[in-house]
């Protein structure tokens, strides 16, 4: 099927990677830098944006403004892309967003089976462990063996639902806000939220366990 | 294309490295991959859907092998010749063809910001007809296609419930491959894990997929 198709056999004898990546990387940039096809502060930007402004604390906002704000959480059910525009995240990789909640009864837990995509307007880029092949092939099969690993044992009461985001989809979990936070303000709650419970493999600590 | 990449329910993979306080990057290179290749999108020479089918093109012992900053590189190298942005040459010895004219980048720094707040939004305002409602019984269709898809091997055949429909996107199959966007309703539609797996799976788990309307059928 698709145009492509012919002459793959030929590009793919041309795909190995050489050893050293580093050299390689950069002679590419040199020449893409020569050519006029990039301009390399346009990377430093880029990678400014990734490495100092878009990442898990964003999310984390989200999930404290949900956790004190009832209204909030409600928009955030029903039209995630908005509730999180409202607190000025959205774009690249989070255009269109979906949030599912955690509840006692229900974990849930977010995969890209087929690459790794990834909410990065609310959490950044993804760490390795998701985009690894290990955690792709069976957190689907085997959810709860790969949430144990994590440190994370569901009783059998608790209904799993693993979202596979095979489309422009990007899903965020609302974690349960943990006992012992009521008096915390949002600040103090956003502080609490870790990456991996907005990814699902992880439940929000209580402020006892985060200091432990 | 059933590849490597497809890999939703396969064994043997290896056990779940868990790094504490890792880098967003781990060494500067990979940066570079990362911003070298979100900027020559800006060319729009490809889609995200291109860029994602050529890394599945890898061979899969490359696929498996190569960290996944490699496999940016080495598509971003592909589908920047396949293009003609560059030529294999030029890639090969780093410097530009004798001759060649030299451009001004589509993207400056000033205009990352913008750029990444606007995103590149895949829903399309185009007035579609749902082939499905929310709590139809589907199948995933069996296909197999030697292209780009996103039904991923281990729901097709398999029966599900459509959740919710997320409304009109374009479609990835024919998107990767220049071949139009065909824009159609998207839906998250609800597996029983035991349907997926059989009965070592837990009665109450489930997997939602978002599937497009070409890769269902009533059931």
């Amino acid at each position: 099927m698709g145009a492509t198709s012919h002459g793959h056999d030929h590009e793919h004898a041309h795909q190995a990677v050489p050893s050293d990546p580093a050299l390689r990387v950069k002679a590419l940039e040199s020449l893409l830098t020569e050519k006029g096809l990039v301009d390399p502060r346009a990377l430093d930007a880029l990678v400014d944006a990734y490495e100092n402004k878009i990442g898990p604390r964003n999310g984390a906002r989200v999930v404290a403004r949900a956790w004190v704000d009832p209204a909030y959480k409600q928009r955030l059910l029903t039209d995630a892309t908005s509730a999180i525009a409202e607190l000025g995240y959205g774009g690249m990789q989070g255009e269109h967003m979906l949030v599912v909640e955690n509840t006692p009864t229900v974990h849930n837990v977010v995969v890209c089976t087929l690459c790794s995509c990834y909410p990065w307007a609310v959490l950044g880029l993804p760490p390795v462990w998701y985009k690894s092949a290990p955690y792709r092939s069976r957190v689907v099969i085997d959810p709860r063996g790969v949430l144990r690993e994590f440190g994370l044992e569901l009783g059998e009461e608790v209904e799993v639902r693993v979202w596979d985001s095979t489309a422009e989809l990007r899903y965020l979990v609302l974690p349960e806000r943990p006992a012992g936070t009521e008096k915390m303000t949002e600040d103090q709650l956003a502080a609490l939220v870790t990456r991996d419970a907005m990814v699902g493999v992880a439940k929000v600590p209580s402020p006892k366990e985060a200091t432990a | 294309m059933n590849g490597i990449h497809d890999m939703g329910g396969m064994h043997g993979l290896g056990p779940i490295s868990y790094e504490q306080n890792e880098p967003v990057f781990h060494s500067p290179w990979e940066s570079r991959v990362y911003a070298m290749s979100m900027a020559m999108g800006g060319w729009r020479k490809w889609s995200v859907d291109a860029l994602r089918h050529q890394i599945e093109l890898l061979p899969a012992a490359d696929y498996l092998s190569l960290s996944y900053y490699e496999k940016w590189l080495a598509a971003l190298g592909e589908i920047s010749v396949r293009t003609g942005l560059v030529t294999r040459q030029e890639i090969e010895s780093a410097d530009p063809a004798p001759g060649s004219q030299k451009l001004t980048p589509p993207l400056t720094a000033e205009q990352v910001p913008g750029m990444l707040q606007a995103g590149d939004p895949a829903s399309r305002n185009v007035a579609v007809a749902p082939r499905f409602q929310v709590g139809q019984r589907v199948r995933a269709r069996n296909i197999n296609p030697v292209g780009a898809t996103r039904l991923p091997r281990y729901a097709r055949g398999k029966l599900g419930t459509i959740d919710r429909d997320h409304g009109v996107y374009l479609f990835p199959d024919t998107h990767a491959h220049s071949l139009g966007e065909k824009p159609q309703h998207v839906y998250s539609v609800h597996f029983a894990a035991r349907e997926l797996w059989g009965e070592q799976a837990s009665p109450r788990d489930a997997v939602y997929i978002d599937l497009w309307d070409d890769y269902l059928e009533l059931a």
